[in-house]
């Protein structure tokens, strides 16, 4: 070897890497939710602001202490935290507590990710499993749907946010029924032009379906969420709701009202697509996205609760493993047929 | 069926799009090399055994002529691929990083480097047999970069026949232009090539398969195909590893390989473009393979260009014929970057499988960290034959073999479609090319306790 020969490396191939990265795609999540957090600022004020940061850092801060009792590599870089983080916030009343908002994103990142080993092994979506619990230990908070007031009083902050952790929280706010409590109830459907632009009660990413909508189709085209997943659910949602409103139209609502009320829109775009705990294959993923659509309806419709995304999301997470092995395709070239043939 | 007239562009199924970076030496024309002062001429060029050296040292050779004699059925001749003195015999550095026999040959400076014995083969007159006979006879291998003897693979076993004889033209490797050159620059040979290999194979209509990429290639080969021959331009969308048999067999034919099999199990036979010029003009001039088309390229070499290299020029001579390297040059690969190899020293010959050699910089080569798979399906996506890549990437981790053995590991052929698209920077490929040759000396010891 010459003395100017250069030191080479040597690793094997392939040389070329596609240049988006885990963090470069869950980055891109967190960015195509800054509208829908700045729509949720619009209709319910700086409380959506406090909330969002509440829970963030409640699930970073899990997070951090993970990476500091396991030396080794920081994910608090890598954005999945402050994915769940904000996604939670989003399903949340606009009185939540700030301490509860904290606590839902600390008990998202160590029950619904850390236990099971980080990003990457959780079997069900980490901000869906800090609202569960939310729902089970606070039924009555999670239940408050305070009115919005687009754009005006944006800086005033209304309910008791800062209420003392465990203390029962003095409600101050105007509070309405959720449209989908009015349907269940009241047999109320509010109308489209509302349910689209978010003029009704509800958690602070319930309203303002068209934004999530957009976002959604901006992570769809960057192929960064798998588009099928959205299209079976919302399909087979507007379906059940086309085919009952058609058999009695007094007692079930039209299509469009189930499309855009309640989460909806946020679970079937950002929440189900979650990579980790959605199916891999593409025939799973439609599978997949059916049995939400079903599962939401049936809830809606049949189940003593007005809105069932959550559980819906939480059930098929389960089944991911399921479908993940009965639906894996043949391998190139078993079978003797050709493509056109 | 691919038609001439289709506007569709045939294509197989998955696969991936990584930037082509063809540009650098993509207006090149074909730049023949000097003979320098010495050539090394390994004795495995190719798979299957190793040549047997015909000469001795201190012989004084002729170009073309034979040195090495093939040892078997799966080998091959290797010819000198210059005039001169055979100076020594003996163990040298080999692109693969061992150290194999060579032939060391001192080129004669003063020698017109004619060709020895230079003649037409009439091979109009030649059955079959005595076709692929020549083949073998003038050294042939692979020149995609595999380096499977052609006479092998030109054999058509009992019982089997060929109807469609593919053109692999799409040099689907990023940065490599050599098969592109030779389009543009070679379509005398290679019509020829596919005249008299359509004889030797008795098959019904050749097809050559070009990418999208090259356009103006496939415009010149049209308007310079001979009239009378059974063959066809297809023009293929652009996309890695369309160069891989199956695919370009999916692609062209729309014909799916079985799992296992050879083309040659749906009456297919595919060579790569390069091969089959070379036959051209083996036929033509009586020329062997003593040399090829290399692509010399990179952000790390200074004057990227294509050459026309003797067989056993030496990278280190390649090297300063293009100007030398720049100095941040990180690694050196023999082949194109999806498939190639590294190479750890600069003393390694050019040999008949070398395709290109890509210098790349630290701005290209830098540690990536691996991550957790977020099962993000891009490597489901990509895998061409339908493999789960994330599933086997966590088997390999746990070292579950014979789980992977289940998920159909064997199939894979390690074309790294899942490592390149891989967010998490898992070594995928890598880890299962370990698996697979652990499988296979399980199986390998299996068999020898049977008996």
């Amino acid at each position: 070897m010459t003395r100017d020969e250069p030191r080479l490396l040597l690793t094997t191939s392939p040389f070329l890497k596609h240049r988006e990265d885990t963090a470069y795609l869950m980055w891109q999540v967190n960015y195509a939710l800054v509208p829908v957090l700045l729509a949720a600022i619009w209709f319910f004020g700086i409380n959506a602001l406090l909330i969002a940061v509440a829970c963030i850092a409640g699930a970073l801060l899990p997070e951090w202490l993970h990476n500091r009792s396991r030396s080794g590599r920081s994910t608090l870089r890598d954005g999945s935290g402050v994915i769940t983080g904000a996604l939670l916030a989003l399903t949340l009343p606009p009185t939540t507590p700030l301490w509860m908002a904290f606590t839902g994103g600390f008990v998202a990142i160590a029950l619904g990710k850390l236990i099971f080993g980080g990003i990457g092994s959780n079997v069900f979506n980490p901000a869906l499993v800090g609202r569960a619990f939310l729902q089970a230990a606070f039924p009555s908070m999670l239940t408050t749907w305070a009115q919005p007031v687009p754009g005006s009083e944006l800086l005033t902050v209304r309910g008791d946010l800062f209420a003392f952790p465990f203390l029962k929280p003095g409600i101050d706010a105007i509070t309405q029924a959720t449209p989908l409590s009015q349907m269940k109830f009241d047999g109320v459907v509010t109308n489209a032009t509302d349910l689209l632009f978010g003029t009704t009660a509800g958690s602070l990413g319930e309203t303002g379906s068209l934004i999530i909508l957009i976002c959604g189709l901006y992570l769809g085209l960057r192929r960064v969420l798998n588009w099928r997943i959205p299209i079976s659910i919302l399909a087979t949602v507007g379906l059940i709701a086309a085919a009952t409103h058609l058999i009695d139209p007094a007692r079930f609502a039209p299509p469009m009202f189930h499309l855009f009320s309640g989460g909806l829109m946020l679970g079937a775009i950002f929440m189900a697509t979650d990579p980790v705990s959605s199916p891999i294959t593409q025939r799973g993923c439609w599978i997949f996205g059916v049995g939400i659509g079903a599962l939401v309806m049936i809830i809606r419709l049949f189940g003593g609760l007005p809105e069932g995304v959550m559980y819906a999301i939480l059930l098929m997470n389960a089944t991911t493993p399921l479908i993940n092995r009965t639906t894996q395709g043949r391998v190139y070239g078993t079978s003797w047929r050709a493509k056109r043939h | 069926m691919a038609t001439s007239l289709a506007r569709h562009i045939e294509t197989f199924r998955h696969g991936v799009h990584p930037a082509d970076y063809k540009e650098l030496t993509h207006d090149r024309q074909i730049e023949r090399i000097p003979f320098m002062d010495e050539l090394v001429l390994p004795l495995t060029q190719h798979l299957g055994s190793p040549s047997r050296p015909v000469v001795k040292v201190g012989d004084y050779v002729h170009r073309g002529q034979v040195i090495g004699e093939a040892t078997g059925f799966v080998s091959s001749y290797l010819h000198a691929s210059a005039t001169g003195t055979i100076t020594a015999i003996d163990l040298r550095n080999h692109p693969s990083g061992k150290v194999v026999d060579s032939i060391v040959l001192k080129p004669d400076p003063v020698s017109p480097q004619i060709l020895h014995d230079e003649r037409t083969i009439d091979w109009k007159t030649m059955s079959p047999k005595e076709i692929i006979d020549q083949v073998s006879w003038g050294g042939f291998v692979g020149l995609g970069g595999a380096a499977f003897p052609t006479h092998v693979k030109l054999t058509v076993p009992e019982g089997k026949k060929v109807r469609f004889f593919l053109v692999n033209a799409v040099e689907c490797e990023p940065y490599l232009n050599s098969d592109y050159r030779a389009l543009l620059e070679r379509s005398d040979s290679i019509f020829l090539g596919v005249e008299i290999l359509l004889k030797a194979l008795g098959a019904e209509i050749a097809y050559i398969g070009v990418e999208m990429n090259k356009v103006d290639a496939i415009e010149q080969l049209r308007a310079a195909m001979p009239e009378h021959l059974p063959c066809e331009i297809v023009p293929l969308e652009t996309k890695y590893p369309q160069g891989a048999e199956k695919m370009l067999t999916e692609a062209v034919l729309d014909i799916e390989i079985p799992s296992g099999r050879l083309p040659i199990d749906v009456q297919v036979i595919v060579n790569n473009v390069g091969t089959v010029s070379g036959i051209g003009d083996l036929f033509r001039y009586g020329q062997p393979l003593i040399e090829r088309i290399v692509t010399v390229t990179g952000p790390g070499i200074r004057k990227p260009s294509n050459l026309l290299i003797p067989i056993g020029t030496r990278l280190t001579d390649v090297i300063a014929y293009c100007g030398g390297m720049t100095d941040n040059v990180k690694q050196v690969l023999f082949g194109g970057p999806m498939m190639g190899s590294a190479q750890r020293m600069l003393d390694v010959p050019i040999m008949k499988g070398t395709s290109g050699i890509l210098f790349l910089t630290d701005y290209e080569v830098f540690p990536r960290e691996e991550y957790p798979c977020i099962k993000c399906q891009r490597c489901v996506d990509a895998c061409p034959v339908f493999l789960n890549p994330s599933r086997l990437g966590s088997l390999a981790k746990a070292r579950l073999y014979d789980d992977m053995h289940e998920w159909h590991i064997m199939d894979c052929m390690e074309c790294g479609s899942c490592s390149y698209v891989c967010p998490s920077n898992i070594p995928l490929v890598q880890r299962f090319r370990v698996a697979k040759v652990l499988l296979r000396e399980q199986k390998a010891r299996e068999t020898a306790g049977g008996e």
